[in-house]
């Protein structure tokens, strides 16, 4: 791999990529730029995931939670606030609730982890539903509109961010905690690693870049209501889209994120019936012929395989 | 206390109905390691056979519930073989296995859930059968709800004297408790696991047929009965069959009794108390000491 791939023909194809994400809006329609923007959220959600759930292993599906804050840290703040401040604020949000669940479900793993963090995205889906009906009395709310170019900019940005963090984790030597984290927790203990903080920080840290990315998407979806800002669907698409990049490399989820987000968007367009069938028959195709996803597929040779024991 | 009688009966109506989900779900993940986030679908796919057979044939709900299970079964079987058991085979961990079964279970909801769109649209339908009502303790109830909670606690019992009895029923918690050790004991563990997943299917077609007795139908109803499942799952305990049943009553219950209350803090409920499950005993209320797993 290393002949093929130097370290400054990668620096040279990210700087490329960069420029040519950055300067986008200057020449392309206004629909490639909406579509962009969508793919760079899910490339957000998909790699934050990844930071927390790629080393450990444990499979959180409460991403759709940590969104909706953001977008409704968006709909609240929006109108008093700079655009900057309202993502950051978000971003700041999906913290302070991350420390929150990371504190709560310390002592699970595995699949009780896994439903946990789903019971509690819709126990709060449903308590914001019941709080905007009881009390706001309203059902749903407008955010104030920025241009979605303003939109794109801020997602690039921090897609960007979240891409280095995972990038710099994963080499850390914290990114080795985590993994041990997730081979025994017992055994982590015993090596010295505070199995607590870590759980929790990692777990808060990709909540961040989470509520960030709600902030930052709030402005393009105009309308919100909490069925569609804490939507379950959310929660599963990074885990579809990290397992399907193959979890195993950096650009794994990022090449996950963009290619089924690339792949629904055509396919909604072309064939809105059957939309869902295809997306299924892709999926189930995927997982028979490559059980290690697209990176498993490209990447050849000896990996180190995160799940192996 | 008519209140009470009333909250308690429906509760228990809707609770069998849950529990036959839920216990679906323990055989096709406590069993055979597949979270088969597909079964709702299943569900809503019994539920449109039995209003077809009803309504295009006039075959009684009840008859073509007994039909398709069958059917089912066989269905369920094949999809194991040819689809969970090719996965099985080609991955190295169970952790893989686990995730990639996962993934290609959403592939079948999917594919499931669009076919359902483009048969039947989005529109609700319903169809009326034994819908005069029957009174209980000076409470009226419909016909038809009072005949779905006693097809769905029979099948129950037929299902748990099953498990606890027969060969094949011993075959199959002898691979739930070790997958391993059952096949060194002679057992054809994938043909077990197989038909584990088959009789899933079966329970969630069945519980299907039941719903369509009472209820609307949608071609979408089938992901809120998963999410269901799913907190039954958990309440019960993984691979508790009898706890899995006696979860979907309670939730049943609780859901009866919050909707009285504050309709729209039912499923808060449910959630909460799962939450609170989850956190104390992750393990199951049903769950008499832990055996390591």
């Amino acid at each position: 791999m290393e002949g093929k791939h130097s370290p400054v023909n990668k620096l040279f194809f990210i700087c490329f990529a960069w420029l040519v994400a950055a300067t986008l809006p200057f020449y392309s329609p206004a629909y490639v730029l909406l579509s962009i923007t969508s793919i760079l959220m899910y490339v957000t959600l998909t790699v934050s995931w990844t930071i927390f759930c790629g080393p450990t292993g444990y499979i959180s599906l409460a991403t759709a939670t940590f969104f909706g804050i953001g977008i409704y840290c968006a709909a609240l703040l929006g109108s008093s606030l700079p655009a900057p401040a309202v993502v950051l604020c978000g971003g700041l949000a999906g913290l302070a609730f991350g420390v929150l669940v990371g504190l709560i479900c310390l002592r699970l793993s595995g699949f009780y982890f896994a439903v946990f963090t789903f019971g509690l995205s819709e126990l709060v889906r449903h308590s914001v539903l019941w709080w905007e009906h009881n009390v706001s009395g309203t059902v749903g709310r407008w955010v104030t509109g920025t241009s979605i170019t303003q939109a794109f900019y801020s997602l690039l940005v921090i897609a960007s961010l979240s891409i280095l963090a995972a990038y710099l984790i994963r080499r850390s030597i914290y990114g080795m905690a985590l993994k041990a984290i997730g081979e025994s927790e017992e055994a982590a203990e015993h090596a010295g690693i505070n199995v607590v903080v870590y759980r929790i920080a990692f777990f808060a840290i990709s909540s961040f870049f989470m509520g960030m990315a709600g902030a930052a998407m709030a402005a393009k979806f105009t309308y919100i209501d909490p069925n569609s800002a804490f939507n379950p669907l959310i929660s599963f698409t990074p885990v579809l889209m990290s397992l399907f990049g193959g979890i195993e490399r950096d650009y794994g989820p990022i090449l996950g994120a963009f290619i089924l987000t690339f792949i629904s968007e055509v396919l909604l367009s072309r064939f809105p019936y059957f939309y869902t069938l295809i997306y299924g028959i892709i999926f189930v195709v995927v997982i028979l012929f490559m059980p290690r996803g697209l990176a498993g597929l490209l990447g050849s040779g000896h990996q180190h395989k995160f799940m192996d024991h | 206390m008519k209140l009470f009688l009333d909250i308690i009966i429906s509760g228990l109506i809707q609770g069998a109905i849950y529990g036959l989900i839920a216990v679906g779900l323990n055989l096709q993940y406590g069993v055979a390691r597949v979270l088969n986030v597909a079964h709702g679908e299943f569900v809503m796919v019994g539920a449109f056979a039995t209003y077809i057979m009803y309504t295009v044939f006039g075959i009684n709900p009840l008859l073509s519930v007994a039909f398709f299970s069958p059917v089912s079964l066989i269905a369920g079987f094949l999809i194991y073989k040819n689809l969970f058991q090719f996965i099985r085979t080609s991955s190295e961990t169970a952790e893989m296995f686990e995730g990639n079964s996962m993934l290609a279970s959403f592939g079948l909801l999917y594919v499931i859930q669009n076919l359902a769109l483009i048969w039947w649209g989005t529109s609700t339908k319903a169809y009326s059968y034994l819908s005069f009502s029957v009174g209980f303790l000076g409470v009226a109830f419909e016909a038809n709800r009072v005949a779905a909670l006693f097809v769905g606690v029979a099948v129950m019992i037929s299902f748990y004297l099953f498990l606890r009895y027969s060969i094949l029923g011993k075959a199959i918690r002898a691979a739930a408790e070790s997958p391993v050790s059952a096949q060194l004991s002679g057992i054809d563990v994938h043909r077990v696991l197989g038909i584990c997943f088959g009789l899933g299917v079966m329970l969630a077609c069945v519980a299907g047929g039941l719903v369509s007795m009472m209820k609307e139908i949608t071609a979408n109803m089938g992901f809120p009965y998963l999410v269901t499942a799913l907190i039954v799952l958990v309440l019960g305990g993984l691979g508790n069959i009898v706890g899995s049943f006696l979860g979907g009553l309670i939730i049943g219950l609780v859901t009866a009794a919050v909707m009285y209350w504050q309709p729209e803090l039912s499923l808060v409920a449910s959630y909460l108390i799962f939450t609170i499950v989850l956190l104390i005993r992750p393990q199951g209320i049903f769950v008499r000491q832990t055996n390591g797993r």
